[in-house]
């Protein structure tokens, strides 16, 4: 099963735009994704700029209104995520409890629905989806 | 099972090869070692429920682990140790230990894991010993977990294991990794005894499906950890793509009520596609790696082939028959010349298609390897329908059902039999 882990780091949502982590806290980061990838649980990961140079795009009234970052009413806000493939959610909660975070930061760790999980007329509307993965597939080999 | 159970459980998953690895380093016993981390799982299902779980659980396994070695080596019981070093002063060898545990501890590097899966996987082993043993020290499953996925008694696994360990002692296996030319024939082992794991998830039909899928997903694992340790070795990013690549479809290949559902049905739709972009960027290593023209990343790319095209009908296959052509010259197979003919048939050219195929299915008919092999017919079939030579076809259909015991693929093949225009169906 998959899951991912989403890191909701302190004050950042009110982060500046061109906020960036310290050297150190990258190095212990980097410590840790290699771990990550030694297990061979690794499948994915990314860091996120601050809601800063965001937007959110609100639908109160079904239309869409566009709000540009920072927001007042967030408090927790990603700030940059893993894709993991083990074997159970405690497994999941076992590697986001080794990730070298500080005070008051949050990991919420999440399972990917697979499409399988769906019942069959749910995944009969999925069909036919063409992923755009295939059409930049072909630029490797 | 409880909570805190699961959780031991999953910290067993996370941290056992490393633990195992470490303290083999010391050891130079699989066996040993494997139960000494064993022992020291044990004190934490005792200890951990009530105290809960430590802040570095690794490090509390390692301490346990050592304190159980010394134990031992106390009462005597550590004779079988091969650290050919230790001296025969009972405290010097309790203090050696000590020492030697302590650094092993502070310090699990890479080579110590490759060292274990190259020992676990050696060819002194059966291959069945190999498989059973390397999911247990290599990816944390319990016996009970790897009788489930192998359809076999747990006991029967048990010994299977109990008995390569055995053997690994007995034939003194040196605990180490290979180099040179050694390194390579032994990745052999280890790479077959990966994808034979990724193999038994991905093919059988019978068995537990959610133990099967992980099965897969613990090849997956393994292939990557190797790709970490030996970068530079281009057929283990050649079999991660093969395995990648397969398993993209996995979500495809099932039909409800778990009916199989072959390449050309399936909805592409489902195909993970993010795991198509792992298996070309592998790919794409073993290639750059100078590994393309081996066996694994041959057989990657045909899967490649398959997963960069929307349709059937859009599938590169003349590409694929030539793919064939270099994995018959490196594995020369009837299996592979049977595909590389299905390939011919469906390839638009010229000098392709259904008539071009018959010619090459003819030319490994007499192939003892595939006397009873129903694809053979099957796939002749196919090709004579295509040709509009309804009465061959159905005759080929016949003599496929009748090679067959599998009630899925029989069906399967009925179903086309009936599809026949123009021919008695019970003749």
């Amino acid at each position: 099963m998959r899951f991912m882990m989403m890191v909701i780091p302190r004050g950042y949502e009110m982060a500046a735009p061109d906020a960036l982590p310290t050297a150190d806290a990258v190095a212990r980061m980097m410590e840790y994704n290699k771990n990550l990838q030694k297990a061979g649980v690794l499948l994915a990961l990314d860091g996120l700029l601050p809601p800063s140079t965001g937007a959110r795009i609100f639908y109160a009234d079904g239309k869409a209104t566009v709000t540009d970052g920072p927001f007042a009413e967030g408090k927790e806000v990603i700030g940059g995520y893993w894709i993991i493939q083990v074997r159970s959610r405690e497994e999941a909660i076992e590697w986001a409890r080794r990730a070298p975070m500080s005070i008051n930061e949050i990991i919420e760790v999440r399972q990917i629905h697979e499409m399988t999980d769906f019942p069959e007329d749910v995944q009969k509307a999925a069909q036919g989806f063409e992923h755009p993965a295939n059409a930049t597939a072909a630029r490797h080999e | 099972m409880s909570d805190i159970h699961k959780t031991i459980e999953a910290v067993w998953k996370i941290e056992s090869t490393r633990l195992i690895a470490g303290i083999a380093r010391v050891t130079r016993d699989i066996g040993i070692a494997e139960e000494l981390a064993q022992d020291a799982l044990v004190r934490a299902l005792e200890q951990w429920p009530e105290e809960g779980i430590p802040g570095k659980p690794a490090a509390w396994l390692m301490t346990a682990a050592k304190r159980r070695a010394i134990d031992t080596l106390r009462r005597g019981r550590m004779l079988e140790l091969k650290h050919g070093e230790i001296a025969r002063d009972l405290e010097f060898q309790q203090q050696r230990l000590g020492e030697a545990m302590e650094h092993a501890l502070d310090q699990v590097i890479d080579d110590d894991v490759l060292r274990l899966i190259f020992t676990a996987c050696h060819p002194v082993l059966a291959l069945e010993g190999r498989v059973a043993l390397t999911l247990r020290v290599a990816c944390g499953l319990t016996t009970a977990e790897i009788a489930r996925a192998f359809l076999v008694p747990e006991k029967t696994l048990g010994q299977r294991i109990f008995r390569a360990k055995k053997t690994l002692s007995e034939a003194r296996v040196p605990y180490e990794t290979p180099r040179g030319d050694e390194l390579h024939s032994r990745l052999e082992s280890v790479l077959s005894v990966v994808y034979l794991i990724f193999n038994e998830g991905y093919t059988a039909t019978a068995g537990d499906e959610w133990m099967r899928e992980e099965l897969c997903n613990d090849a997956l694992r393994l292939g990557r950890i190797l790709a970490g340790l030996l970068p530079g070795e281009p057929e283990i990013h050649g079999l991660l793509a093969l395995m990648e690549l397969q398993a993209s479809r996995a979500a495809a290949r099932r039909g409800p009520k778990g009916a199989a559902v072959l390449l050309p049905d399936q909805d592409r739709g489902l195909w993970d596609h993010a795991q198509i972009e792992r298996g070309m960027a592998a790919l794409h290593r073993a290639q750059q790696l100078g590994g393309g023209a081996r066996v694994y990343a041959l057989q990657a790319a045909i899967a490649a082939c398959h997963a960069r095209a929307n349709t059937v009908a859009d599938t590169d296959w003349e590409r694929i028959v030539l793919l064939y052509d270099s994995l018959l010259q490196v594995s020369p197979s009837p299996i592979v010349a049977l595909n590389r003919a299905v390939a011919v048939g469906m390839a638009p050219t010229p000098q392709y298609g259904p008539a071009a195929a018959l010619n090459a299915l003819d030319a490994i008919a007499d192939e003892p390897a595939l006397t009873n092999y129903h694809l053979l017919p099957s796939v002749r079939a196919d090709l004579l329908l295509k040709l509009g030579r309804y009465a061959e076809a159905g005759q080929e259909l016949r003599r496929a059902i009748a090679m067959t015991e599998n009630r899925r693929e029989q069906d399967l093949l009925s179903g086309k039999l009936t599809q026949i225009p123009n021919i008695q169906h019970d003749a």
